[in-house]
């Protein structure tokens, strides 16, 4: 249980960080706060050539207001997301994620491009349309977070470029909602619904391999539909798989009432 | 490469393979043992320690990611004296351990909670605690530890 030897680069700019992966031509590794990679790498089911370190890169670590929301730079700690104020979505996402020695070192950034479809934070930047900010050799580029994942642990990101930050619009209204056998285990289904400039969105994770948008469960929540209905057609839009953790039956089955439950959290705070 | 580590108020300099963990710097190059080693995958929590205040699972860190830092571990629990903190006095008075392997995660886990919450309820220390297994005790005796020890401590500092 200890990973296989590597080459280890402490980058002082996002520059070196990004020519590092390049020269290392796919067998080089970004490590920020290293909460999914170390396991990977104990497993040894990766054995990188590099790992580039991005923690004392400067700048990463900020939370910053912007027009629609807030900036959270690629190293902002997930126990900093739970305690600060600007985004109480945010903050309420970040308190289901594991434990606090894991909020402690675990980044925004390394969230959102480790991609595991039962996180919090991509189903929250799924739920938001949240924009990802990426540097390259060629420069930066951003995306969308529904552009961005592409399958279980799958992103567009390429092998030389990184995640510097992720622009969260602030919603109007929100519900959270989020079901795990034991506290800070990955939930077995997360549901945000969120109204971000007057129209509603659902995002669902869990139920595949990346956060679910059930097109027509939002429609019919813009439309005026009962928390039941709308609930009742994001749950008839997915098959989920049934594994060790739970059946099809018994997620479809959660993923229906967690809908619901987000709904009425939504609701409640816009009648407080 | 070489690191500069603080353990427990005492500077270390140390010359280690990038791939080592920070747990394994600690036991093998150190000589802490009291840090356990259980899953070595961030699951079990037996390797936590406290790096400039906040929680950390050791065996999730590299020891080169710890460079510079100041880092608490089990054997910086007691006073110089060797009188045991609260919570260790706790854990023995309450029964919170039987074979002992968790019980450094549990301390430090524990003790990172009454850094933050003063009188945590029963509901919130298990909470807490959730990233920490114990095979042994049912974990009803190490939720009674940390209760008395949050008691103790509240009485010890004082009404604000």
């Amino acid at each position: 249980m200890k990973p296989a030897p590597f080459d280890y680069l402490r980058a002082r700019s996002l520059g070196e960080a990004v020519r590092a992966l390049a020269d290392a031509a796919g067998d080089g590794k970004i490590i920020a706060g290293g909460q999914s990679l170390m396991p990977v790498l104990a497993l040894r089911m990766a054995r990188p050539r590099l790992l580039v370190d991005i923690n004392r890169i400067p700048g990463l670590s900020t939370i910053t207001p912007v027009d629609t929301g807030v900036r959270l730079g690629a190293l902002v700690r997930h126990a900093r997301l739970v305690e600060q104020t600007l985004h109480p979505l945010l903050a309420e996402a970040a308190r289901w994620i594991g434990h606090a020695a894991i909020r402690s070192r675990g980044t925004s950034g390394g969230s959102i491009a480790h991609a595991d479809p039962a996180a919090e934070l991509p189903v929250v930047a799924a739920a938001l349309e949240a924009t990802i900010h990426i540097a390259g050799p060629g420069g930066t580029r951003t995306s969308t977070a529904t552009d961005l994942f592409t399958g279980p642990l799958e992103t567009t990101l390429a092998e030389d470029e990184l995640i510097t930050a992720i622009d969260m619009p602030a919603p109007e209204r929100w519900g959270f909602a989020e079901f795990s056998r034991r506290h800070g285990d990955f939930g077995l289904v997360t549901v945000v619904a969120a109204e971000v400039r007057g129209r509603w969105r659902l995002a669902i994770g869990g139920v595949g391999g990346v956060p679910h948008r059930p097109a027509e469960a939002e429609d019919l929540l813009n439309d005026g539909g009962s928390p039941d209905q709308v609930a009742a057609a994001a749950a008839a839009a997915v098959t989920p798989s049934g594994d060790i953790h739970a059946s099809a039956e018994y997620r479809r089955a959660m993923m229906e009432e967690f809908t619901r439950r987000a709904l009425t959290a939504a609701t409640q705070k816009a009648v407080a | 490469m070489n690191i500069q580590l603080t353990v427990n108020g005492t500077r270390h300099d140390l010359d280690v393979e990038a791939r080592r963990t920070l747990a394994d710097a600690l036991r093998d190059d150190l000589g802490l043992t009291g840090t356990h080693l259980g899953c070595e995958h961030g699951v079990c929590g037996a390797c936590t320690v406290l790096i400039d205040g906040g929680p950390v699972r050791a065996c999730l860190m590299l020891a080169v990611q710890a460079d510079g830092s100041s880092i608490t571990t089990v054997e910086g629990m007691a006073g110089d004296d060797g009188s045991l903190h609260p919570l260790q006095e706790a854990f023995s008075t309450h029964h919170g351990l039987q074979c002992g392997f968790c019980t450094p995660g549990m301390l430090m886990s524990a003790l990172d909670l009454l850094h933050r919450e003063e009188r945590p309820c029963r509901a919130r220390i298990r909470e807490e605690l959730s990233g920490n297994i114990c095979r042994c005790t049912g974990y009803a005796g190490i939720v009674d530890a940390v209760e008395a020890a949050a008691a103790e401590m509240a009485v010890e500092t004082g009404p604000a």
